[in-house]
Protein backbone atom coordinates (compact mmCIF):
# COMPACT_ATOMS: atom_id res chain seq x y z
CA UNK A 1 0.00 0.00 0.00
CA UNK A 2 1.18 3.36 -1.46
CA UNK A 3 1.52 6.36 1.08
CA UNK A 4 2.35 9.98 -0.05
CA UNK A 5 5.59 9.71 0.81
CA UNK A 6 5.85 7.50 -2.62
CA UNK A 7 9.32 5.82 -0.68
CA UNK A 8 8.47 1.83 -2.51
CA UNK A 9 9.27 3.93 -5.95
CA UNK A 10 13.15 5.17 -4.65
CA UNK A 11 15.77 2.55 -5.58
CA UNK A 12 17.20 2.35 -2.42
CA UNK A 13 17.33 -0.58 -0.82
CA UNK A 14 15.78 -1.85 3.12
CA UNK A 15 19.72 -1.40 4.10
CA UNK A 16 20.08 1.82 2.63
CA UNK A 17 17.07 3.27 3.94
CA UNK A 18 17.90 1.89 7.53
CA UNK A 19 21.31 3.98 7.61
CA UNK A 20 19.62 6.91 5.80
CA UNK A 21 16.94 7.04 8.62
CA UNK A 22 19.50 6.17 11.19
CA UNK A 23 21.40 9.34 10.66
CA UNK A 24 18.29 11.34 10.17
CA UNK A 25 17.03 10.65 13.13
CA UNK A 26 20.16 11.15 15.39
CA UNK A 27 20.74 14.80 13.50
CA UNK A 28 17.01 15.67 14.14
CA UNK A 29 17.49 14.58 18.05
CA UNK A 30 20.59 16.53 18.57
CA UNK A 31 19.08 19.64 17.08
CA UNK A 32 15.43 19.82 17.95
CA UNK A 33 14.93 21.56 21.11
CA UNK A 34 11.72 23.39 21.57
CA UNK A 35 10.40 19.37 21.86
CA UNK A 36 12.72 19.06 25.26
CA UNK A 37 10.78 21.65 26.56
CA UNK A 38 6.80 22.07 25.27
CA UNK A 39 3.99 19.74 25.65
CA UNK A 40 3.59 17.11 22.30
CA UNK A 41 0.38 16.18 20.92
CA UNK A 42 0.21 13.74 18.34
CA UNK A 43 1.04 12.52 15.58
CA UNK A 44 -2.34 12.57 13.75
CA UNK A 45 -1.30 11.81 10.22
CA UNK A 46 -0.86 13.22 7.47
CA UNK A 47 -4.57 14.24 7.13
CA UNK A 48 -4.81 15.94 10.07
CA UNK A 49 -5.28 20.12 9.33
CA UNK A 50 -6.13 21.99 12.28
CA UNK A 51 -6.21 22.25 15.96
CA UNK A 52 -9.01 24.20 17.55
CA UNK A 53 -9.32 26.80 20.07
CA UNK A 54 -12.59 26.95 21.54
CA UNK A 55 -12.58 30.63 20.17
CA UNK A 56 -15.06 31.83 17.71
CA UNK A 57 -16.22 35.21 16.31
CA UNK A 58 -19.46 36.88 14.58
CA UNK A 59 -20.28 36.50 11.29
CA UNK A 60 -22.58 38.75 9.51
CA UNK A 61 -25.96 37.31 9.28
CA UNK A 62 -26.63 34.89 6.48
CA UNK A 63 -29.61 36.61 5.81
CA UNK A 64 -29.21 38.75 2.11
CA UNK A 65 -31.10 36.21 0.33
CA UNK A 66 -34.09 36.04 2.32
CA UNK A 67 -35.54 38.19 4.47
CA UNK A 68 -37.21 35.37 6.50
CA UNK A 69 -33.49 34.51 7.81
CA UNK A 70 -33.14 37.51 9.86
CA UNK A 71 -32.66 36.58 13.18
CA UNK A 72 -29.99 33.90 12.29
CA UNK A 73 -26.60 34.73 13.79
CA UNK A 74 -23.78 33.02 12.59
CA UNK A 75 -20.24 32.88 14.22
CA UNK A 76 -16.86 30.90 12.49
CA UNK A 77 -14.73 29.58 14.61
CA UNK A 78 -10.81 30.13 15.11
CA UNK A 79 -8.32 27.10 14.80
CA UNK A 80 -4.45 26.73 14.02
CA UNK A 81 -4.04 25.41 10.73
CA UNK A 82 -1.01 22.67 10.41
CA UNK A 83 1.47 24.04 8.40
CA UNK A 84 4.06 21.80 6.59
CA UNK A 85 8.01 21.67 6.95
CA UNK A 86 9.53 19.81 4.05
CA UNK A 87 13.49 19.98 3.18
CA UNK A 88 14.84 18.09 0.11
CA UNK A 89 18.34 16.54 -0.50
CA UNK A 90 19.99 14.37 -2.88
CA UNK A 91 21.88 11.12 -2.14
CA UNK A 92 24.61 9.42 -4.89
CA UNK A 93 23.43 6.57 -5.80
CA UNK A 94 26.96 5.17 -5.51
CA UNK A 95 27.21 5.36 -1.92
CA UNK A 96 23.77 3.44 -1.47
CA UNK A 97 25.69 0.87 -3.61
CA UNK A 98 28.44 0.92 -1.58
CA UNK A 99 26.57 0.72 1.62
CA UNK A 100 25.01 -2.43 -0.21
CA UNK A 101 28.58 -3.73 -0.29
CA UNK A 102 29.68 -3.63 3.18
CA UNK A 103 30.94 -0.40 2.98
CA UNK A 104 30.66 1.97 6.65
CA UNK A 105 31.84 5.46 5.59
CA UNK A 106 28.95 6.62 3.65
CA UNK A 107 28.43 10.06 2.98
CA UNK A 108 25.07 10.66 3.48
CA UNK A 109 25.65 14.63 4.88
CA UNK A 110 22.94 15.90 2.57
CA UNK A 111 20.52 14.05 4.41
CA UNK A 112 22.33 15.21 7.59
CA UNK A 113 22.87 18.73 6.08
CA UNK A 114 18.63 18.54 5.29
CA UNK A 115 17.55 16.92 9.24
CA UNK A 116 19.40 19.61 10.93
CA UNK A 117 18.00 22.31 8.43
CA UNK A 118 13.90 21.44 9.35
CA UNK A 119 14.98 20.87 12.80
CA UNK A 120 16.29 24.38 13.23
CA UNK A 121 13.29 25.67 11.33
CA UNK A 122 10.35 23.73 13.91
CA UNK A 123 12.64 25.24 16.63
CA UNK A 124 12.69 28.89 14.98
CA UNK A 125 8.61 28.70 14.51
CA UNK A 126 8.38 27.55 17.87
CA UNK A 127 10.65 29.86 19.74
CA UNK A 128 9.83 33.18 17.36
CA UNK A 129 6.67 32.25 15.82
CA UNK A 130 5.34 32.16 12.26
CA UNK A 131 2.43 34.94 11.53
CA UNK A 132 2.61 33.54 8.21
CA UNK A 133 1.33 29.85 9.80
CA UNK A 134 -0.76 31.92 12.33
CA UNK A 135 1.97 31.15 15.13
CA UNK A 136 2.74 33.07 17.73
CA UNK A 137 6.09 31.68 19.33
CA UNK A 138 7.32 31.43 23.05
CA UNK A 139 9.26 34.44 22.81
CA UNK A 140 7.33 36.33 20.85
CA UNK A 141 6.40 38.85 22.90
CA UNK A 142 8.86 41.94 22.60
CA UNK A 143 11.71 41.84 25.28
CA UNK A 144 11.62 43.96 28.65
CA UNK A 145 15.30 45.83 28.36
CA UNK A 146 15.88 44.68 31.72
CA UNK A 147 16.35 41.46 30.40
CA UNK A 148 18.39 42.11 27.51
CA UNK A 149 21.86 40.02 27.50
CA UNK A 150 24.79 41.97 27.26
CA UNK A 151 28.65 40.72 26.37
CA UNK A 152 29.30 40.08 29.54
CA UNK A 153 28.69 36.72 30.14
CA UNK A 154 29.56 36.83 34.14
CA UNK A 155 26.17 38.56 34.16
CA UNK A 156 24.25 35.99 32.80
CA UNK A 157 23.22 33.95 35.97
CA UNK A 158 21.61 37.67 37.51
CA UNK A 159 19.70 38.13 34.04
CA UNK A 160 18.23 34.57 34.51
CA UNK A 161 17.90 34.63 38.20
CA UNK A 162 15.67 37.77 37.47
CA UNK A 163 14.28 36.46 34.90
CA UNK A 164 12.83 33.37 36.96
CA UNK A 165 12.02 35.65 39.76
CA UNK A 166 9.39 37.24 37.57
CA UNK A 167 7.73 33.62 36.26
CA UNK A 168 7.57 33.09 40.14
CA UNK A 169 5.85 37.05 40.25
CA UNK A 170 3.47 36.04 37.66
CA UNK A 171 2.16 32.97 39.52
CA UNK A 172 4.18 30.90 37.25
CA UNK A 173 5.63 27.92 39.02
CA UNK A 174 8.46 25.11 37.76
CA UNK A 175 10.08 23.06 36.93
CA UNK A 176 11.77 25.85 35.08
CA UNK A 177 14.07 25.43 31.68
CA UNK A 178 16.55 27.53 29.60
CA UNK A 179 16.87 27.18 26.02
CA UNK A 180 19.63 28.77 24.70
CA UNK A 181 21.03 30.60 21.27
CA UNK A 182 23.82 28.59 19.54
CA UNK A 183 26.16 31.27 20.15
CA UNK A 184 24.99 31.97 24.08
CA UNK A 185 25.16 28.35 24.41
CA UNK A 186 28.76 28.11 22.99
CA UNK A 187 29.93 31.62 25.07
CA UNK A 188 28.48 30.55 28.12
CA UNK A 189 30.14 27.28 28.31
CA UNK A 190 33.98 28.90 27.37
CA UNK A 191 32.82 31.76 30.12
CA UNK A 192 34.16 31.47 33.54
CA UNK A 193 34.01 33.81 36.80
CA UNK A 194 36.64 33.50 39.49
CA UNK A 195 37.70 30.11 38.00
CA UNK A 196 33.80 28.67 37.91
CA UNK A 197 32.29 28.09 34.72
CA UNK A 198 29.40 30.12 34.58
CA UNK A 199 27.22 27.63 32.82
CA UNK A 200 27.72 25.56 35.85
CA UNK A 201 26.21 28.56 37.38
CA UNK A 202 23.41 29.04 35.49
CA UNK A 203 22.65 25.09 35.75
CA UNK A 204 22.03 25.64 38.91
CA UNK A 205 19.54 28.01 38.78
CA UNK A 206 16.87 26.05 37.28
CA UNK A 207 15.59 22.43 38.19
CA UNK A 208 14.78 21.90 34.33
CA UNK A 209 17.68 21.45 31.67
CA UNK A 210 19.50 23.81 29.78
CA UNK A 211 18.89 23.23 25.88
CA UNK A 212 21.01 24.33 23.21
CA UNK A 213 18.17 26.03 20.83
CA UNK A 214 19.40 26.40 16.83
CA UNK A 215 17.15 28.92 15.71
CA UNK A 216 16.86 30.88 18.57
CA UNK A 217 17.90 34.15 19.14
CA UNK A 218 18.93 35.03 22.67
CA UNK A 219 17.61 32.83 25.79
CA UNK A 220 14.17 32.09 26.93
CA UNK A 221 13.38 31.08 30.48
CA UNK A 222 10.49 29.40 30.53
CA UNK A 223 8.17 26.82 32.71
CA UNK A 224 7.68 23.14 32.16
CA UNK A 225 4.60 22.57 34.42
CA UNK A 226 2.97 21.72 31.50
CA UNK A 227 -0.72 22.98 30.00
CA UNK A 228 1.21 26.45 28.21
CA UNK A 229 2.96 25.51 25.10
CA UNK A 230 1.39 22.89 23.20
CA UNK A 231 3.33 21.52 19.85
CA UNK A 232 0.54 18.84 17.66
CA UNK A 233 1.83 17.05 15.11
CA UNK A 234 0.28 15.32 12.25
CA UNK A 235 2.88 13.91 10.57
CA UNK A 236 5.67 13.02 12.65
CA UNK A 237 9.14 14.00 10.84
CA UNK A 238 9.47 11.38 7.70
CA UNK A 239 11.27 10.41 4.13
CA UNK A 240 9.54 10.74 1.24
CA UNK A 241 11.09 10.49 -2.76
CA UNK A 242 11.22 12.99 -5.39
CA UNK A 243 12.76 11.19 -8.34
CA UNK A 244 15.70 9.35 -9.46
CA UNK A 245 18.19 8.85 -12.27
CA UNK A 246 21.05 7.17 -13.05
CA UNK A 247 23.36 9.28 -10.63
CA UNK A 248 21.52 10.12 -7.72
CA UNK A 249 18.03 9.70 -5.31
CA UNK A 250 16.26 13.00 -4.44
CA UNK A 251 14.46 12.62 -1.14
CA UNK A 252 12.94 14.89 1.59
CA UNK A 253 12.23 15.08 4.95
CA UNK A 254 8.68 16.72 5.92
CA UNK A 255 6.65 17.32 8.72
CA UNK A 256 3.12 18.98 9.72
CA UNK A 257 2.61 20.78 12.74
CA UNK A 258 1.39 23.34 14.58
CA UNK A 259 2.36 25.69 17.35
CA UNK A 260 0.20 27.26 20.42
CA UNK A 261 1.07 29.36 23.13
CA UNK A 262 -1.86 29.31 25.50
CA UNK A 263 0.37 31.01 28.48
CA UNK A 264 2.73 33.88 26.89
CA UNK A 265 2.90 34.28 30.22
CA UNK A 266 4.82 31.29 31.39
CA UNK A 267 7.99 32.67 29.37
CA UNK A 268 10.80 35.59 29.67
CA UNK A 269 12.31 36.19 26.42
CA UNK A 270 15.89 37.46 26.88
CA UNK A 271 17.15 39.76 23.65
CA UNK A 272 20.16 38.50 21.82
CA UNK A 273 23.15 40.83 22.06
CA UNK A 274 24.06 43.08 20.01
CA UNK A 275 26.41 41.06 17.21
CA UNK A 276 29.63 42.13 16.62
CA UNK B 1 -2.35 7.56 40.42
CA UNK B 2 -4.27 5.59 42.51
CA UNK B 3 -4.66 1.82 42.55
CA UNK B 4 -2.53 1.55 39.68
CA UNK B 5 0.99 0.01 40.59
CA UNK B 6 4.34 1.66 39.52
CA UNK B 7 7.82 -0.50 39.83
CA UNK B 8 9.94 2.59 39.17
CA UNK B 9 9.76 6.05 41.18
CA UNK B 10 7.25 8.62 39.56
CA UNK B 11 9.92 11.12 39.70
CA UNK B 12 12.39 9.66 37.12
CA UNK B 13 9.27 8.05 34.81
CA UNK B 14 8.51 11.32 33.05
CA UNK B 15 4.95 12.14 30.91
CA UNK B 16 4.85 9.94 28.49
CA UNK B 17 5.87 6.94 30.31
CA UNK B 18 2.98 7.90 32.98
CA UNK B 19 0.84 8.56 29.85
CA UNK B 20 1.55 5.06 28.54
CA UNK B 21 1.28 3.36 31.87
CA UNK B 22 -2.45 5.11 32.18
CA UNK B 23 -3.26 3.14 28.67
CA UNK B 24 -1.87 -0.12 29.31
CA UNK B 25 -3.40 -0.36 32.78
CA UNK B 26 -6.87 1.24 31.10
CA UNK B 27 -6.43 -1.30 28.08
CA UNK B 28 -6.08 -3.87 30.65
CA UNK B 29 -9.29 -3.70 32.81
CA UNK B 30 -11.24 -3.05 29.73
CA UNK B 31 -9.83 -6.47 28.49
CA UNK B 32 -10.48 -8.02 31.67
CA UNK B 33 -14.13 -6.89 31.91
CA UNK B 34 -15.00 -8.45 27.91
CA UNK B 35 -13.69 -11.88 29.56
CA UNK B 36 -16.00 -11.19 32.18
CA UNK B 37 -18.89 -10.27 30.22
CA UNK B 38 -18.15 -13.21 28.23
CA UNK B 39 -18.41 -15.28 31.22
CA UNK B 40 -21.66 -14.09 32.38
CA UNK B 41 -23.29 -14.35 29.00
CA UNK B 42 -22.24 -17.81 29.04
CA UNK B 43 -23.57 -18.83 32.65
CA UNK B 44 -26.91 -16.35 32.62
CA UNK B 45 -30.05 -18.42 31.32
CA UNK B 46 -32.00 -15.00 31.15
CA UNK B 47 -32.14 -13.76 27.55
CA UNK B 48 -32.42 -10.03 28.37
CA UNK B 49 -30.06 -9.94 30.40
CA UNK B 50 -27.88 -11.93 28.11
CA UNK B 51 -29.03 -9.15 25.54
CA UNK B 52 -27.77 -6.28 28.15
CA UNK B 53 -24.27 -7.48 28.92
CA UNK B 54 -23.57 -8.69 25.07
CA UNK B 55 -23.99 -5.05 24.37
CA UNK B 56 -22.18 -3.56 27.42
CA UNK B 57 -19.37 -6.55 25.84
CA UNK B 58 -18.97 -5.06 23.03
CA UNK B 59 -18.55 -1.73 24.11
CA UNK B 60 -15.63 -2.45 25.96
CA UNK B 61 -14.28 -4.11 22.70
CA UNK B 62 -14.68 -0.30 21.21
CA UNK B 63 -12.75 1.25 23.86
CA UNK B 64 -9.73 -1.16 24.06
CA UNK B 65 -9.68 -0.77 20.02
CA UNK B 66 -9.42 2.95 20.82
CA UNK B 67 -6.67 2.49 23.52
CA UNK B 68 -4.88 -0.06 21.14
CA UNK B 69 -5.00 2.70 18.62
CA UNK B 70 -3.57 5.56 20.95
CA UNK B 71 -0.70 3.15 22.09
CA UNK B 72 0.02 3.00 18.30
CA UNK B 73 0.49 6.43 17.95
CA UNK B 74 2.49 7.08 21.13
CA UNK B 75 4.64 3.85 20.85
CA UNK B 76 7.21 3.26 17.57
CA UNK B 77 7.49 -0.34 18.34
CA UNK B 78 3.77 -1.31 18.98
CA UNK B 79 3.58 0.84 15.31
CA UNK B 80 5.30 -1.67 13.95
CA UNK B 81 4.80 -4.71 15.06
CA UNK B 82 0.82 -3.77 14.23
CA UNK B 83 1.45 -2.57 10.47
CA UNK B 84 3.67 -6.27 10.20
CA UNK B 85 0.58 -8.44 12.20
CA UNK B 86 -3.04 -6.43 12.15
CA UNK B 87 -5.68 -7.10 9.42
CA UNK B 88 -3.57 -9.63 7.70
CA UNK B 89 -4.69 -13.15 6.37
CA UNK B 90 -3.55 -16.76 6.90
CA UNK B 91 -1.34 -18.14 9.78
CA UNK B 92 -0.38 -15.33 11.69
CA UNK B 93 3.24 -16.26 12.44
CA UNK B 94 3.76 -16.39 8.62
CA UNK B 95 2.81 -12.78 8.16
CA UNK B 96 5.55 -11.73 10.80
CA UNK B 97 8.06 -13.98 8.76
CA UNK B 98 6.92 -12.64 5.19
CA UNK B 99 7.07 -8.79 6.42
CA UNK B 100 10.89 -9.84 7.78
CA UNK B 101 12.16 -11.17 4.41
CA UNK B 102 10.82 -7.91 2.63
CA UNK B 103 8.02 -9.96 0.60
CA UNK B 104 4.92 -8.49 -0.01
CA UNK B 105 2.81 -10.03 2.22
CA UNK B 106 -1.08 -9.72 2.70
CA UNK B 107 -0.67 -7.10 5.42
CA UNK B 108 0.44 -4.56 2.13
CA UNK B 109 3.20 -2.74 3.84
CA UNK B 110 5.94 -2.80 1.42
CA UNK B 111 9.27 -1.47 2.23
CA UNK B 112 10.59 -0.10 5.68
CA UNK B 113 7.90 -1.61 8.39
CA UNK B 114 6.74 2.59 9.54
CA UNK B 115 7.49 5.49 6.96
CA UNK B 116 7.76 7.79 10.30
CA UNK B 117 11.03 8.48 12.16
CA UNK B 118 8.62 8.89 14.90
CA UNK B 119 10.79 11.96 16.97
CA UNK B 120 7.53 12.35 19.15
CA UNK B 121 8.05 14.29 22.11
CA UNK B 122 11.91 14.81 23.33
CA UNK B 123 11.28 15.78 26.72
CA UNK B 124 11.23 12.00 28.13
CA UNK B 125 15.03 11.89 26.92
CA UNK B 126 15.80 14.90 29.01
CA UNK B 127 17.62 13.07 32.05
CA UNK B 128 17.71 15.67 35.04
CA UNK B 129 19.45 18.42 33.53
CA UNK B 130 21.42 17.27 30.33
CA UNK B 131 21.96 19.89 27.12
CA UNK B 132 22.29 18.49 24.00
CA UNK B 133 20.69 15.20 24.19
Amino acid sequence: MMDHLFREMAPVSSAGWHEIETEVKQALKITLAARKLVDFKGPQGWEASSVGTGRSEALESPTLWNAEGTGVEARIRHVLPLMELRVPFTIRRSELAALDRGARDLDLDPAVDAARKIAIAENHTIFSGYPAAGIRGICDAPPEPSFSLGDDLESYPVLIAGALNRLRDRGVNGPYAVALSERCYTDLTDATKAGYPVFEHVRRLVDGPLVWAPGLDGAAVLSMRGGDFELTVGQDFSIGYLSHDAEQVRLYIEESFTFWTITPQAAISLAAPEKA
Amino acid sequence: MAGESLHEERTILGPEILDRHRAISTLMEELEAIDWYDQRIQASENQELQATLLHNRNDETEHASMLLEWLRRHDAAFDQQMRKYLFTTGPIREAGAAATAGQTAAVGAAGPATNSLAIGSLRATISARSEIE
